[in-house]
């Protein structure tokens, strides 16, 4: 039984074979990176695999937890770094985003969607209910004959009125705008924060588009 | 000649020049959005102010005068024309990702050269009415910046009237378009009012996404390298 009182048993709750104990502790020794994405492209991420060979010396260093590319569903503990691309756009983004938050020593918001809502931020001049609207009822390629609905149920996520910024909901300590930024860029920030330098991006690095 | 101090250094600028010119022929860049070189000042944006013996002003809109202390690079005066331009990012709809005028764009460029981020504002998603009732102009609301280059700067060229005006007040206030003289204007004059236009809100409807990333006009030579050469708008 979950939380809300369901019968239901979720994948990080099933019994998993501890790995050997050797490369445990290799990858304990490494700085700890989570990432996510919310309501954006996942470009960021495709930046962030950019960095191509780069990203081999990269992970010796640094061991990526819950992310896109590893498909674990939760942050196995304390993370050094959190890196985050995409917009809040619905209610499990805000928890998801709060759990980043108590978890990582650093957030990173990175990518417009990220930053400042982005391309989906585009609905943010549009009321929520015309853009259900024009996605369920009146949509051009609803399957024909199909009941039209909105979907509304308590497992499926509330959609915000509005898509916001991560620093909106919580404090994010740095930001890599870009859409999406280089493989460079993203590089560049990531090497000054493993090697305990301080953040910097050059005007000559910084893009918004 | 006379003599003034720019962050404690002693220069010599031209009688007659603004802040702005003097100090970019002394090689200091001060970022600004609405002046034109060789046109009247506007002083509408003031993202150029700057400390003018001790008090804040926009350098565009002061002749220099001798003695004058000019504090462009300090910290607290810095730190509002980033503020200035945050300001500008939150309060249109500045969506550089789907913008034709991106790489071109004065604002963005000079969002770069004061290091901007992110802005501290919250970002507002006002709704403004796109107009793209014109023949040749495709104007977009969400991005203007109430500069008012157009405003003054384009003009019908038999009558000399103007063909963009503001209208209302504070939050109400939006830019129109006259658009039985802008239907006239030749296929020159609508290039020159979208290059005009330090944003992407006059759009040339007969000019896309024409030039390739990297090679775009503030990524061949920044806004700063091209305001100390004095020429950002060719």
């Amino acid at each position: 039984m979950n939380k809300c009182n369901k019968n239901e048993i979720f994948s990080h709750e099933l019994p998993t074979t501890p790995l050997d104990p050797e490369t445990q502790a290799k990858r304990d020794a490494k700085i700890q990176v989570a990432m996510i994405g919310f309501c954006g492209c996942w470009g960021c991420t495709l930046s962030f695999l950019d960095m191509d060979e780069v990203l081999i010396s990269l992970l010796d260093k640094v061991n990526i937890t819950r992310s896109s590319i590893t498909d674990t569903k939760r942050i196995p503990g304390r993370m050094a770094l959190g890196f985050i691309e995409g917009g809040i756009a619905n209610s499990e983004n805000i928890e998801v985003l709060e759990e980043y938050r108590e978890n990582c020593d650093i957030l990173i918001s990175v990518g417009a969607c990220a930053i400042w809502g982005g391309v989906p931020s585009m609905r943010n001049v549009i009321p929520l209910e015309e853009c259900f609207r024009e996605a369920y009822i009146d949509s051009e390629t609803a399957v024909p004959n199909a009941k039209k609905t909105i979907p509304f149920h308590e497992d499926i996520p509330t959609i915000t009125t509005k898509v916001i910024p991560l620093h909106e909901v919580v404090k994010i300590d740095y930001f890599i705008p870009g859409c999406p930024p280089d493989g460079a860029t993203i590089l560049k920030v990531l090497d000054d924060l493993i090697n305990g330098r301080e953040f910097d991006l050059p005007s000559a690095m910084n893009r918004y588009d | 000649m006379v003599k003034i101090i720019i962050d404690g250094k002693e220069v010599n600028a031209e009688v007659g020049d603004n802040i702005l010119d003097a100090a970019a022929k002394n090689n200091v860049y001060i970022p600004s959005l609405c002046y034109v070189k060789g046109e009247k000042c506007l002083g509408t944006c003031r993202t150029c102010s700057v400390k003018v013996n001790g008090n804040i002003m926009a350098a565009c809109t002061i002749p220099v005068s001798e003695g004058m202390n000019i504090e462009v690079n300090e910290p607290d005066v810095t730190d509002m024309r980033k503020a200035l331009v945050e300001l500008l990012f939150s309060e249109g709809n500045h969506n550089c990702p789907s913008c034709e005028k991106s790489g071109r764009c004065e604002l963005q460029a000079t969002g770069y050269e004061v290091d901007m981020m992110v802005s501290r504002f919250p970002y507002r998603f006002t709704p403004r009415q796109v107009d793209h009732s014109s023949k040749y102009v495709w104007l977009e609301r969400d991005r203007c910046i109430f500069c008012q280059r157009c405003v003054d700067l384009v003009r019908d060229k038999e009558t000399d009237q103007k063909i963009f005006s503001i209208k209302g007040r504070g939050t109400n206030a939006r830019i129109e378009i006259d658009k039985t003289l802008a239907d006239k204007m030749p296929a020159e004059q609508v290039r020159a009012a979208s290059d005009l236009c330090p944003v992407g809100c006059i759009i040339d409807k007969s000019q896309g996404f024409d030039v390739p990333i990297g090679q775009r006009k503030f990524e061949i030579e920044t806004i700063k390298e091209r305001a100390l050469k004095g020429s950002i708008d060719e």
